[in-house]
C-alpha cells in the first residue's frame, strides 16, 4: 500500500522437474535469500507423478491407498519430505509454485500469507470464468465442492518455501491414490475440466505471474 | 532461565501444533538456531531457539497442539566450564531419547478429567521430600495438600524447576477450567504422570473419521427415522436359497437383501440418492452403495458400483469381496468412491439400531439394527417373529420427514414381500 516501489520478484520458470530436486533447490534458494544473495523469487514447475509422504511417513503411508507394485506401475514416485501435514499428489498439467519471499518486515502473518496464496489461485480461476472460494478450516482454492488448488508451506525465519499446487489439465485420477477411507466428501477438479477444452500450462502460468505480483504486490522479472 | 514459549505467527491464530523437536533435552542450542517445528494452518515453521544454552526441559511433546505464547520449553544457562550440563529438570530425561517415548511415561492432561492429575493419597509425601527432588515452600505445599494434588504434578517455574505459589493457584484454575477448554481446540499439558493414563497419537485414519464425522454433523441438518421390519419372508427365502448360495462360494446374508430393498426404494425417491451443491441438488443417475465395513484400525466404506442394477446374488458377492479386500487393505481407489447412499450394520454387534452420520456428500445412511427373534402382535394373537429395526439417518435440509418415512415405508414393504423370483 505504501508508495515505496515494490519489491523485485524473480521469476523461474524450470518445466519439468523432479520433486527431489525441485526439495534440493528450495533450500538452497531459502539460504541465499536469508542471506539476502538474491531476490524474493517464484519458481514455477511441474513435477513428474510423485506422491509426498509428511514427516510421519509410516503414519501418511497408510493414507497412500496403492500398493508399491501399483504406483510403480502407475509410475508415481513416493517421496518423504520432511515436512510436517498430509498426503499430496503431483503430477503433469499441475503448476506447483514455490515463492521463496521474506515475509519481514510487513507480511509477518502465516495467515494472511496463505489466506494470499488463495488469492492468486482464485483470480487465476477467474480469469477463466470460473468462481473458486475459500471454505472456512479448508486450506486451498473451491470451485463448488472440488479443490483445484492445494497449499502447503513451510517457514524458516519468516522465509517462504513451498507453496501451492494449481490443477490445470492434471489427470485427476491420480489423486485416488490416496483417499484415505472412502470417506471421500470433497474432490478434486482441474481448470481443463472446467473449461471441457485443453489450456496450455504457460498460458495459466503467466497468468498466475501475472496475479502473484499484484497480490502480493511484487514488480515481477523472469530469468 | 528463559522460557521457549508458542509463538504467534498471525493475528488470527490461536494455537500451533508441535511437529517436531529438532534439538533434545540436554543439547546445547545457539540463538537464532533451529529448535522445533510447528504446524499451523497448512504452514509449517522453523523456530529458531530465542538463547543460546541448553535445553532443559521440553513441556509439549510433537502432535500436541497448546495455545500461542504457552511455555513449550526452557532453555537453562550454559554450565560453567563449557560441558553439557545435566538437565536441570529429570522430566526431561537425560537419556536423550526422542521426546514421544519418552513422554509417554510421564503424561497427563489436565483436559482429560475434571480434577487436576495427581492422586490425593501421594501429595503430602510428594511435597515433603520432594519425590523427585524438587523443594517448594510450606505455603506451596499447603495448598497443594488442601486441594489433593499431587505437587510433582505441577509444573515448576521456580528455581531449578521449584513449583511457586503462583504455579500452584495456576495449576488448580486450570483444572477447574479444564472442561470448557478440552470441549474447545487447544489444552495446555502439564508435566508430571498421572497413573493410568496412556496417551497415544490418532492415527491419520482416525483422524480423517474424526474430521469428517464433525464436518458431516456441522453440513448436514441430521435428523432420523426409525422403522421395525418383520424379515420373516426374507428368511423363509433366505432358507430356502442359502445352501444353493454357498455352493457357489457366497454367503447369502440379510444385509444383501437390505441393499436390494433399498436400492428398489431409491429408485422410487431419486431425492435420497442425491447430493446437495451450494443451491444445488445433485441427482445421481447410478446407485452406488457403499457399505461400511468395521476394521480392528478403523472404519472404511467400500461402494458397491451400479447396485441397482444388481441381483441379491451379486450383491452378497460384491460386499463379501469388497469387505475381504477391505480387511486385506487391498482394496482400488476406485472401490472407496463415488458411493451415493450408505448401509451401516451395527446390527452385526447386538445394537437395536443407531442414529448414523451422513456420509457426506450424500444425504441419507440406512443402518440396520439386529434381527432377532421378538414377540410381535400378529391379528389378535401373539406371534414370535424375525424382527429389527431400520433406522434411516437424512439430511433434512433436502428431505422432509414424509419423504424419508415414504422411502422407509417402501423399503419395509420390499422386505416384507420380498420376490423369492429375483433371488
Amino acid at each position: 500500500m505504501g508508495s515505496d516501489a515494490p519489491r523485485a520478484l524473480a521469476v523461474r520458470r524450470l518445466g519439468v522437474v523432479r520433486y527431489g530436486d525441485g526439495l534440493a533447490l528450495q533450500q538452497a534458494l531459502v539460504e541465499q535469500r536469508a542471506a539476502g544473495e538474491i531476490d524474493d523469487t517464484l519458481v514455477l514447475l511441474q513435477h513428474p507423478h510423485v506422491l509426498t509422504l509428511g514427516a510421519k511417513a509410516a503414519q501418511s503411508r497408510s493414507h497412500v491407498l496403492a500398493t508399491p507394485q501399483r504406483l510403480e506401475e502407475l509410475g508415481v514416485e513416493l517421496h518423504e519430505t520432511g515436512r510436517g501435514g498430509d498426503v499430496t499428489y503431483h503430477g503433469p498439467g499441475q503448476i506447483v509454485g514455490y515463492p521463496i519471499l521474506n515475509l519481514k518486515p510487513d507480511r509477518c502473518d502465516v495467515h494472511r500469507y496463505v489466506r494470499d496464496l488463495e488469492e492468486v489461485m482464485i483470480r487465476v480461476t477467474a480469469a477463466y470464468g470460473f468462481r473458486a472460494a475459500r471454505i472456512p478450516g479448508l486450506t486451498g482454492a473451491w470451485v463448488g465442492a472440488e479443490k483445484i488448488g492445494a497449499i502447503g508451506v513451510r517457514l524458516q525465519r519468516w522465509i517462504t518455501s513451498h507453496g501451492f499446487a494449481f490443477n490445470v489439465s492434471t489427470n485427476l485420477d491420480f489423486f485416488r491414490l490416496i483417499v484415505p477411507c472412502g470417506i471421500s466428501d470433497r474432490g478434486v477438479t482441474s481448470l481443463e475440466r472446467l473449461a471441457g477444452r485443453a489450456i496450455p500450462v504457460a498460458e495459466v502460468e503467466d497468468r498466475v505471474i501475472r496475479e502473484f505480483a499484484s497480490v502480493f504486490s511484487r514488480r515481477p522479472r523472469e530469468i | 532461565m528463559p522460557d521457549v514459549l508458542m509463538p504467534q505467527l498471525g493475528e488470527s491464530i490461536a494455537e500451533g501444533t508441535i511437529v517436531r523437536w529438532l534439538k533434545r533435552p540436554g543439547e546445547r542450542v545457539d540463538r537464532d538456531e533451529p529448535l522445533f517445528e510447528i504446524s499451523t494452518d497448512k504452514v509449517d515453521a522453523e523456530i529458531p531457539s530465542p538463547e543460546a544454552g541448553v535445553l532443559a526441559e521440553v513441556r509439549v511433546r510433537e502432535g500436541e497442539t497448546v495455545p500461542v505464547n504457552s511455555v513449550v520449553a526452557v532453555i537453562a544457562d550454559e554450565a560453567p566450564g563449557g560441558g553439557p550440563p545435566a538437565p536441570a529438570i529429570e522430566a526431561a530425561g537425560p537419556d536423550g531419547e526422542p521426546a514421544p517415548a519418552r513422554r509417554e511415561a510421564a503424561d497427563a492432561s489436565p483436559g482429560a478429567g475434571a480434577a487436576p492429575p495427581g492422586a490425593a493419597a501421594a501429595s503430602a509425601a510428594g511435597g515433603e521430600a520432594g519425590r523427585k527432588g524438587r523443594k517448594s515452600s510450606p505455603l506451596v505445599r499447603r495448598i497443594a495438600r488442601e486441594h489433593g494434588v499431587d505437587i510433582d504434578a505441577v509444573p515448576g517455574t521456580g528455581l531449578g524447576g521449584r513449583v511457586t505459589k503462583a504455579d500452584i493457584t495456576g495449576f488448580l484454575e486450570q483444572g477447574r477450567t479444564s472442561a470448557p477448554a478440552a470441549a474447545g481446540a487447544a489444552r495446555a499439558r502439564q508435566d508430571a504422570p498421572a497413573a493410568g493414563l496412556r496417551v497415544v497419537p490418532m492415527s491419520v485414519m482416525r483422524r480423517t473419521i474424526a474430521e469428517h464425522m464433525v464436518r458431516s454433523r456441522r453440513t448436514s441438518a441430521h435428523a432420523h427415522s426409525v422403522f421395525e421390519v418383520d424379515y420373516s419372508a426374507v428368511a423363509a427365502i433366505r432358507a430356502a436359497r442359502k445352501a444353493d448360495y454357498e455352493r457357489q462360494g457366497v454367503k447369502l446374508s440379510y444385509l444383501s437383501f437390505v441393499m436390494k430393498a433399498a436400492s428398489g426404494a431409491l429408485k422410487a425417491f431419486p431425492v435420497l440418492n442425491a447430493s446437495l451443491d451450494g443451491g444445488d441438488i445433485v441427482y445421481r443417475e447410478d446407485i452406488n452403495l457403499g457399505v461400511a465395513v468395521a476394521l480392528d484400525w478403523g472404519l472404511i466404506v467400500p461402494v458397491v458400483k451400479r447396485a441397482g442394477d444388481m441381483s441379491v446374488m451379486e450383491l452378497s458377492r460384491a460386499v463379501q469381496d469388497l469387505a475381504a479386500r477391505a480387511r486385506a487393505k487391498q482394496l482400488r481407489p476406485e472401490e472407496v468412491q463415488d458411493g451415493t447412499f450408505t448401509i451401516t450394520n451395527p446390527g452385526s454387534y447386538g445394537a437395536l439400531f443407531g442414529t448414523p452420520i451422513i456420509n457426506q456428500p450424500q444425504v441419507a445412511i440406512l443402518d440396520v439394527g439386529a434381527i432377532e427373534k421378538r414377540v410381535t402382535v400378529v391379528g389378535d394373537a401373539i406371534a414370535i417373529r424375525l424382527k429389527g429395526h431400520l433406522a434411516l439417518g437424512f439430511d433434512h435440509r433436502l428431505i422432509d420427514g414424509a419423504t424419508a418415512d415414504r422411502f422407509m415405508s417402501h423399503v419395509k414393504r420390499a422386505l416384507e414381500s420380498f420376490d423369492a423370483d429375483g433371488v
